[in-house]
């Protein structure tokens, strides 16, 4: 278990008050259980003091040129994954939302190889933060999506908490969605034949930074995800037959 | 030759030399300049051709010719627009690729420089 490489993705995009203690608690869980886990902060053009803070810390920093949005700035770490041969990579907020005590409750179903894709759900055992209504809403509407389209529920499908394999790792390499890329990334792990798993983990609010979907850009955000989940299920249906 | 024809022409002219002035300094490519040259010559043609207007409407079954320039000119414009869109869209793709190289890149960089 422990000759296993771990990478822990984070996008950061202003989150110089966050980011420190986001690595800090990683490094306890990669002390406390012996995983071999680096942690990875993607720097996505901040214009605060996030990427001196994340150096100091000592960890691994990507600093994007240009501002590239959540789903930019995750692949970059996937790809920096894949090329320096993790394992698995975990996605882990950059603002404290996702605790780092959760993480082993994401890789172990990896290492058992019960799983190529886990996701944490906050709805599962519906403890700890649990998000605004309007994106309750949102969730619920994804849940239909993905259960009609590739036949899978999911209770939290816009969870950026997820731990991948290599094989899951070696698909994002290629493609992975810009803008709010979780509901969509879904569909491209079923149609690839990965084993996508739902555990249960407990949400923080977040501790500071805004959220990267405010009220209005809520609706938005289920018009440009349904069509993206559309288009990606015809792109990848058509590779099909 | 009536007056507005000659306006017509010399804009048209005009328009194309200033569309060759932008591709000889390098500041327009070819390939998006093809379709303002191809507009620019319908437009002397028919410019020169007075009666063109009236007969190519009859063609197509509209009554009034004026018509036939708008639903040509707002579909060609709806053509390139989408096309532009397509290349925009490309060049988000690339610039995407190259910033996530870069920041891999940069990272590789200091790694070295710091054992070194």
């Amino acid at each position: 278990m422990n000759n296993i490489k771990i990478a822990v993705i984070i996008p950061a995009f202003n989150e110089e008050k966050n980011i420190s203690k986001v690595v800090e608690n990683i490094n306890k869980i990669k002390r406390s259980h012996g995983f071999d886990i680096t942690p990875i902060v993607i720097n996505d053009c901040s214009t605060d003091d996030t990427f001196k803070v994340a150096l100091s810390c000592g960890c691994i920093v990507l600093n994007l040129p240009v501002n590239l949005g959540i789903g930019g700035a995750v692949q970059t770490g996937y790809k920096y994954a894949l090329r320096n041969n993790f394992d698995i990579a975990i996605q882990v907020d950059g603002d404290g939302q996702h605790p780092a005590e959760e993480i082993p409750k994401l890789i172990n179903p990896i290492f058992n190889g019960d799983a190529d894709i886990v996701i944490g759900s906050r709805f599962i055992e519906k403890t700890g933060f649990q998000s605004s209504n309007i994106r309750r809403v949102g969730i619920n509407y994804f849940r239909y999506i993905h259960q009609f389209l590739v036949h899978v529920q999911f209770t939290d499908s816009t969870s950026g908490f997820r731990a991948i394999n290599r094989k899951a790792l070696v698909i994002v390499n290629d493609y992975y969605p810009d803008e709010y890329p979780e509901p969509e990334a879904i569909i491209l792990f079923a149609f690839n034949g990965l084993k996508i798993m739902e555990v249960p983990v407990e949400m923080k609010e977040r501790q500071g930074g805004v959220s990267s979907i405010g009220t209005v850009s809520g609706i938005y955000y289920m018009i440009k995800v349904t069509l993206a989940i559309f288009f990606t299920y015809m792109r990848l249906k058509s590779k099909k037959i | 030759m009536e007056r507005i024809q000659i306006i017509a022409i010399a804009t048209s002219i005009a328009f194309l030399l200033y569309i060759g002035r932008l591709i000889i300094r390098g500041r327009l490519r070819e390939e998006y300049a093809i379709v303002w040259i191809v507009c620019t010559i319908f437009l002397i043609a028919f410019s020169l051709w007075r009666n063109g207007l009236e007969v190519m409407s009859h063609l197509f079954g509209i009554y009034q010719a004026p018509n036939l320039v708008f639903t040509a000119a707002i579909f060609a414009l709806m053509i390139y627009l989408l096309h532009l869109s397509v290349v925009i869209s490309k060049l988000q793709e690339q610039n995407k690729t190259l910033a996530q190289e870069i920041a891999i890149i940069k990272q590789k960089i200091e790694e070295e420089s710091k054992t070194n």
